[in-house]
C-alpha cells in the first residue's frame, strides 16, 4: 500500500522547500526542543531531573534565554519568509471545518488547498503569537541582566505569561511534530526539500498546480528561445 | 554536609517539592518570633552591625545621601536595613519612625511557593523560612513571590539572600543576633504566644500614652509572620517606609504556581499520548497507491513529449 512519498528516479518531483528553509527550520526546531527541555524543569518540579541534560540547574537557569534569543531570531526569518503561504484563505476554512475527515484520514472528501494547508497555518499563527510573547516575557524575567530593571508587578506578569504562553507552544509543537510523523512524505520533505508529484497533488493539490503551470511556463520559455536561436542561426 | 542547614530533620515545607519532607524532629518545638518595637527603636542600627558581624557579611561602604538610611536598600550583604521616616502627623508634629526592615518569615511564604529548585527555600518547624543557597538557581523567583521585597540575588555568585533569623543560633538556643546587640530592647525574641503577649502590654501602653491607633503588624493575608511590629499607627503602615497595608501573595504568583501547572504538565503529557494514539487507531496519512501510479505516467509522458524536439534538434 505504501505510495514512494519521497521523490524517486522516474518522479524527481517538487522543490518544497529550499537548502536555506530547511537549515532555517532545523535550527528553530533544534533550539525550541533544547528550551523546552531547559524551561519545563522550571516549569514544574516533575521534569526536574531534566536539568541534568545542560550542565545542572544553574547551567539549565543561565543557557535557557541564550537558547531563547537565538531562536527568536531564526524566527523571525522564517516569520517573514513564510508570511504568504501562511495567510488563510476560504478553503482553509473550509478544510479546519473537516477535521474529522482529515483525523481520519478520508482526504479524498477534502477540499484541494495551497502549499501549507489550514494546520500548518494554524501552526505558524500560534507560534507568530506565542515566540514574541515568550521573547518579551522572558527578558522580563532574566536575571541577573534585565530583571531587576523591571516594575515587579510586570515581572510577576511576565513569569506568569511565559509559563502559559510556553504551554500553548509546547502543545503546538507536539501537534506539529506528529503531523510529521503522521503524514508520510512530510517529514523527508522538511529533511531533503523535495515532494514527489503525486504527494504534492494528492495533499496540496493548489500548489501542485501552480507549480505545474509555472514548470510549463518555463518549458515554453525554453522552447521559444530555441526557436529564436535556431532562426538566427539560419538567417 | 553539603550546605545543607543544620536541623535537617524539622522541615516543614520545602521549595519545589510535593512529597513530605524530614519533620520528625518537630515535636514540641513551639513557633518562634522576633518582636520589633518601633516604638523602643532609637535607631542606633546596632542590629544592622550585630547582623553583618555574625553573618560574616561586609557589605560596600556607601555615601551619605541626605539621610541616616545607609544602606539605602536590602542588598545581597545586607540582611536587615534601618528605614527612618520624618513623618507629619495630624497635629503637625514631626514623627520619627525608625523601621527595621528584614524578611518577615511569613507562615505562607510568597519566595517558598514561587521558588523552582528542590530545597533551595525551607520552612522549619519553627517557623523561620531559610535560604539553602547551595540549591539556589539564581532565577530570581523567590523575588517575584514575596510580598515585602526582602529577598536580594548576589552579583557575585547569582543567589538569593535574605535574613535567616538567625536559624544557626536558634538552632542551638541562642537569640538571633539583632536581638542581643538590642540596647532598648526594641528587638525581642521567644516564642510567638509569649511575644503576642508582650506586644499586647507595648500597645496598651502605647494606647495609655495617647497612640490611639497603636497596634500589632503580624499580617493575616500571609498566615501571620514570625516578625511582628508593634507600631505606633497600625492603621497606616505604609508610612512606616512602605510597609505594606495587607500583604498577600500575589493572585499573579498563584495564579503561576498553583494547581494550574502540574494539570498543564498532564495536558502535555497526555498531548503526546493523543498522537500515539491516534497513530495506533486512525494510522498515518499516505498517498495512495493508484493516485500515484497515475501521476507518474503522467510524467513519464510528459517526460517523452519534452524529449522528442530535442533530439530533433540538427
Amino acid at each position: 500500500m505504501r505510495a514512494p512519498n519521497p521523490p524517486s528516479k522516474r518522479d524527481p518531483g517538487i522543490l518544497r522547500y529550499g537548502a536555506f528553509s530547511r537549515i532555517n527550520h532545523w535550527l528553530i526546531a533544534i533550539s525550541f526542543v533544547m528550551l523546552v527541555l531547559s524551561g519545563l524543569p522550571l516549569f514544574h518540579p516533575f521534569f526536574w531531573s531534566l536539568t541534568g541534560l545542560f550542565g545542572g540547574p544553574t547551567m539549565t537557569r543561565i543557557l535557557h534565554p541564550y537558547i531563547g534569543l537565538f531562536m527568536a531570531l531564526f524566527f523571525v526569518i522564517m516569520a517573514v519568509r513564510f508570511f504568504k503561504v501562511s495567510l488563510i484563505k476560504r478553503h482553509d476554512i473550509q478544510w479546519l471545518k473537516q477535521i474529522k475527515d482529515v483525523l481520519t484520514n478520508h482526504d479524498e472528501r477534502l477540499p484541494p488547498v495551497g502549499k501549507n494547508n489550514a494546520g500548518q497555518k494554524l501552526v505558524y499563527w500560534v507560534m507568530v503569537l506565542c515566540v514574541p510573547l515568550l521573547l518579551v516575557t522572558g527578558l522580563c524575567i532574566w536575571q541577573p541582566y534585565f530583571a531587576d530593571a523591571i516594575p515587579i508587578t510586570l515581572r510577576r506578569l511576565a513569569a506568569f505569561g511565559h509559563a502559559y504562553v510556553a504551554f500553548l507552544a509546547i502543545i503546538t509543537l507536539i501537534i506539529h511534530i506528529y503531523s510529521g510523523i503522521w503524514v508520510k512524505g512530510s517529514f523527508t520533505a522538511m529533511v531533503r526539500g523535495r515532494v514527489s508529484k503525486s504527494w504534492a497533488k494528492h495533499h496540496h493539490d493548489l500548489w501542485y498546480e501552480e507549480e505545474m503551470e509555472k514548470e510549463r511556463k518555463e518549458r515554453e520559455m525554453t522552447k521559444q528561445q530555441h526557436a529564436s536561436m535556431q532562426g538566427e542561426k539560419s538567417k | 554536609m553539603r550546605g545543607e542547614q543544620i536541623n535537617s530533620q524539622n522541615i516543614i515545607a520545602r521549595s519545589a517539592t510535593s512529597v513530605p519532607s524530614p519533620h520528625r524532629r518537630s515535636g514540641g518545638v513551639e513557633a518562634v518570633t522576633k518582636l520589633i518595637d518601633v516604638s523602643r527603636c532609637i535607631g542606633c542600627k546596632a542590629c544592622q552591625v550585630a547582623c553583618s558581624e555574625w553573618n560574616d557579611l561586609r557589605d560596600e561602604v556607601g555615601e551619605c545621601v541626605g539621610e541616616y538610611d545607609n544602606p539605602t536598600d536590602l542588598t545581597p550583604d545586607s540582611w536587615q536595613v534601618m528605614r527612618f521616616n520624618e513623618h507629619e502627623n495630624e497635629q503637625g508634629n514631626l514623627e520619627w519612625l525608625i523601621r527595621k526592615d528584614n524578611c518577615m518569615h511569613c507562615a505562607e511564604p510568597g519566595c517558598l511557593e514561587a521558588c523552582p529548585a528542590p530545597g533551595a527555600i525551607v520552612q522549619y518547624a519553627n517557623g523561620i523560612v531559610d535560604f539553602n543557597s547551595e540549591h539556589c538557581i539564581g532565577c530570581g523567583y523567590c523575588v517575584a513571590g514575596c510580598p515585602f521585597d526582602v529577598p536580594r540575588i548576589s552579583k557575585k555568585d547569582s543567589k538569593a539572600y535574605k535574613c535567616t533569623l538567625c536559624s544557626d543560633r536558634v538552632s542551638h538556643g541562642l537569640e538571633p543576633a539583632c536581638v542581643k546587640s538590642c540596647p532598648t530592647g526594641s528587638i525581642m525574641f521567644g516564642t510567638k504566644e509569649d511575644m503576642l503577649d508582650l506586644a499586647e502590654t507595648r500597645t496598651d501602653f502605647l494606647k495609655g500614652r495617647g497612640y490611639e491607633n497603636a497596634g500589632i503588624y503580624d499580617p493575616q493575608g500571609v498566615g501571620g509572620t514570625h516578625v511582628i511590629y508593634v507600631l505606633q499607627h497600625a492603621d497606616k503602615p505604609e508610612i512606616y517606609s512602605g510597609l505594606p497595608k495587607d500583604p498577600r501573595i500575589s493572585p499573579l504568583v498563584d495564579g503561576w504556581k498553583g494547581i494550574t501547572k502540574p494539570l498543564a504538565s498532564v495536558a502535555i503529557g497526555l498531548a503526546a499520548f493523543a498522537g500515539f494514539f491516534h497513530y495506533v487507531t486512525a494510522g498515518p496519512k499516505e498517498t495512495p497507491e493508484e493516485e500515484e501510479e497515475t501521476q507518474e505516467n503522467e510524467v513519464l509522458a510528459g517526460e517523452e513529449r519534452d524529449q522528442e524536439p530535442e533530439e530533433k534538434r540538427p
